[in-house]
């Protein structure tokens, strides 16, 4: 067991997939010497040399296109997004061309891409260096969607994500990069882990769904909630696509309630998917509706302001008093 | 005449509009790389655009049938495909947009499995691995970043600058003019450029993209943006199929040897409309079409065979009766291809299973026998 932060947790993971496999590369802007804007790559140029840890020319689209002839090579290139505001240029080349090339051709092809992006909010920047862009690639088939919210899972998952025959785009909480927690760098990591949700928080009276940045807000709410004799389950979903439905709907059958938290818009987002779902599958066991807390329909505001628009644990405990009081 | 005021200055010749060899001093290398070609050869080149025209019109013919959504017509460009398609080594890799059917021809692409997309059967239609050819790719310029990210694993496979002809690999792309203001392409040409990939942008300036002319594309001659990039330019006569075979001749060897990329611009005309859905009449002149009518590239290299006594009027049959065959084959088997299997829409959408994939999948194979089972129902209820 080490102790470690996030963001070395990805290091030491994205450091193993180099080390086992040598179709293994690391593509972005400033990835290299300067080991990434969040330093998540640092010391891997210097270990594994410029050919394995390759800081690119500052086009996203080229460095998605590129990582997908490579992917086409028989390589493995994971690509750094330097933040979650400037994937769009690179969006037409997921979606069009990613996600599809190996249903295009019936299976003959393999783009094992991982994208990396740091993403959501709450560290004070400016604009386009906040957002949480996951619904786009969740709505899009052929793309693996995840993200990770303890070292421990930000470890295993990234190993797995480069492991993936499939194209995965890795959200990385970036308002976590610098917490830590203990991580086993020897343990097998758990089956399925790109699949499957976490009890990260077992209770019975009401079910908190979380991934990413906003698991952590929601075990403090759960914390409160134990105070005032509320036994709250949090689920983190680890993988936003695809959703692990019967885990969550497991979880809402014993407590009848839910609530969905993400930093994204909750308009035409994750929470809607997991309400949709959950209502589909446990109608009967709900007590109330599934309710979300989520980002407003605005663009991302300023950081002045960010602290009304994250979800945050007043939020989450006003949500859950709704569904309880029902 | 072409319409696109970026004109035909420096062009790279081989042979004239009247199929006549062209001999200057500027063309002298040039020329010393079809020397060598035989009389078989140039029959080979010609019987490559004649089936590549025969294609068309027959693809062409289906679609008016009914029986293809969409085609694309590489009639006029026979040349420029065949040309630079006949240069590649078996083990060089191609990236081709919609159009390349004289590519595919060369490549020994199944004539049928061309035309799976668009006949709506398939969104791809052949083995990319067996002839070493990626699929066709419909997003203007994307496919350019493929090639150069491709071209990028091959130098990690240490495959450039062997010099063993047989392992010394090359990637080209294809793609049109309207192409060239893409953001995808530029950046392609940026990543080739600083790290030099074996590779041959190779731009089939058609005049047109839909109804916009070069001239909204671009205000200069569209190879000068090489050397902007880095990257050495060629224009050549996309009529003129010795010239193409030529120029990418010399790219290839340079993207082998370890040289680096190439953009060659050749320029040509596309014929037909820019597909069976569109209406040329609307943005172009007869005269226009008339001019290019007279530099077509499968009477340029006929004039060539027969000013030469290569011609031989006993292939010229064989090679007849093989475009007949062809289109009979066509008009056979493609009528012939199927809808696939409702399931199909679920598979390969990942390598690994999925669960909302599993989730859809069987919902849709439930409705599915509830409304079999309904209708032998309701054909029991009216007995
Ligand atoms: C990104 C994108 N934008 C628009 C289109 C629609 N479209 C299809 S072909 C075409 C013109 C392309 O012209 P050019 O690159 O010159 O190639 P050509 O078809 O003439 O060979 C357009 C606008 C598309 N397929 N992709």
């Amino acid at each position: 067991m080490a102790t470690l932060t996030f963001a070395k947790a990805i290091t030491l993971g994205l450091r193993a997939a180099l080390a086992d496999d040598d179709k293994a590369l690391i593509m972005g802007e400033d990835v290299g010497r300067l080991g990434g804007v969040f330093r998540v790559t640092d010391g891997l140029q210097a270990e594994f040399g410029e050919h394995r840890v390759v800081d690119t020319p500052l086009a996203e689209s080229g460095i998605v296109g590129t990582a997908i002839g490579l992917a086409l090579r028989g390589y493995r290139p994971v690509c750094e997004i330097q933040f979650d505001g400037f994937v769009f240029p690179a969006f037409d080349q997921i979606t069009t061309q990613l996600s599809k090339m190996h249903y295009r051709s019936r299976g003959r092809l393999r783009v094992p891409v991982v994208i990396r992006i740091p993403f959501g909010g709450g560290i004070g920047a400016v604009e386009h260096h906040s957002e949480s862009p996951e619904a786009l690639f969740a709505h899009t088939a052929g793309l693996r969607v995840v993200s990770p919210s303890t070292p421990q899972d930000a470890y295993d998952m990234i190993r797995a994500a480069v492991a993936s025959p499939d194209p995965v785009i890795f959200f990385e909480p970036k308002g976590r990069y610098w917490s830590k927690g203990e991580v086993d760098l020897d343990a097998a990591p758990a089956a399925g882990i790109l699949d499957t949700a976490r009890v990260a928080r077992p209770g019975t009276d009401v079910t908190i769904v979380a991934y990413g940045p906003t698991v952590a807000t929601a075990l403090k709410a759960a914390d409160a909630l134990a105070g005032e004799g509320t036994a709250a389950e949090v689920v983190d979903l680890r993988a936003i696509s695809p959703l692990d439905v019967p885990a969550v709907v497991a979880s809402v059958r014993r407590t009848g309630h839910c609530v969905v938290v993400h930093e994204a818009p909750s308009a035409h987002g994750v929470g809607a998917e997991v309400a949709a779902r959950v209502t589909e599958e446990a109608f009967h066991h709900l007590e109330a509706p599934v309710i979300r807390v989520g980002g407003f329909h605005a663009p991302y505001p300023v950081a002045k302001l960010e602290h009304d628009y994250l979800p945050s644990v007043e939020r989450v405990l006003d949500a859950v008093d709704r569904s309880l009081a029902y | 005449m072409s319409g696109d005021g970026t004109g035909e200055a420096g062009l790279v010749q081989l042979l004239d509009p009247d199929g006549a060899r062209v001999a200057t001093t500027e063309n002298a290398a040039y020329r010393g790389r079809v020397a060598t070609l035989t009389g078989d050869d140039l029959r080979g080149l010609y019987r490559d655009m004649a089936l590549t025209r025969r294609f068309d019109d027959e693809a062409t013919a289906l679609q008016r049938q009914g029986e293809l959504a969409l085609f694309a017509q590489a009639t006029g460009q026979e040349a420029a495909q065949v040309g630079s398609a006949r240069a590649l080594a078996p083990q060089d890799y191609v990236f081709p947009s919609y159009r390349e059917h004289g590519v595919m021809q060369v490549r020994g692409v199944d004539p049928v499995d061309r035309l799976r997309l668009f006949r709506g059967q398939d969104h791809g239609g052949w083995d990319p691995a067996e002839h070493n050819v990626h699929l066709y790719t419909l997003v203007i310029g994307s496919h350019a970043l493929h090639a150069t990210g491709y071209a990028m694993g091959v130098q990690r496979d240490g495959l450039v600058g062997t010099g063993d002809a047989a392992l010394d690999t090359a990637v080209v792309v294809y793609f049109g003019d309207g192409a060239t203001a893409q953001g995808d392409v530029n950046e392609a040409l940026v990543f080739a450029a600083v790290n030099n990939t074996p590779q041959v942008f190779f731009l089939q300036n058609n005049q047109w993209a839909i109804s916009e002319p070069t001239t909204r594309q671009a205000r200069v001659p569209l190879a000068d943006r090489g050397p902007g990039f880095g990257i050495p330019s060629v224009r050549v006569d996309g009529n003129d199929v010795l010239a193409c075979y030529a120029v990418t001749l010399e790219a290839l060897e340079r993207a082998h040897s370890g040289g680096g990329p190439t953009l060659i611009e050749a320029f040509t005309y596309r014929m037909g409309a820019h597909t069976t859905s569109d209406d040329p009449t609307r943005y172009r002149s007869r005269e226009e079409e008339a001019y290019w009518r007279r530099r077509d590239p499968i009477d340029r290299l006929a004039a060539l065979l027969r000013a030469e006594g290569e011609w031989d009027e006993a292939w010229a049959a064989g090679v007849e009766a093989e475009a007949e065959a062809l289109g009979e084959r066509l008009r056979v088997e493609v009528r012939a291809l199927g809808a696939p299997p409702t399931s199909a829409m679920f598979e390969h959408v990942y390598a690994t299973a999925h669960a909302t994939v599993e989730h859809d999948r069987a919902w849709q194979a439930e409705y599915e026998q509830a409304m079999q089972d309904d209708d032998a129902t309701l054909t029991e209820a009216t007995r």
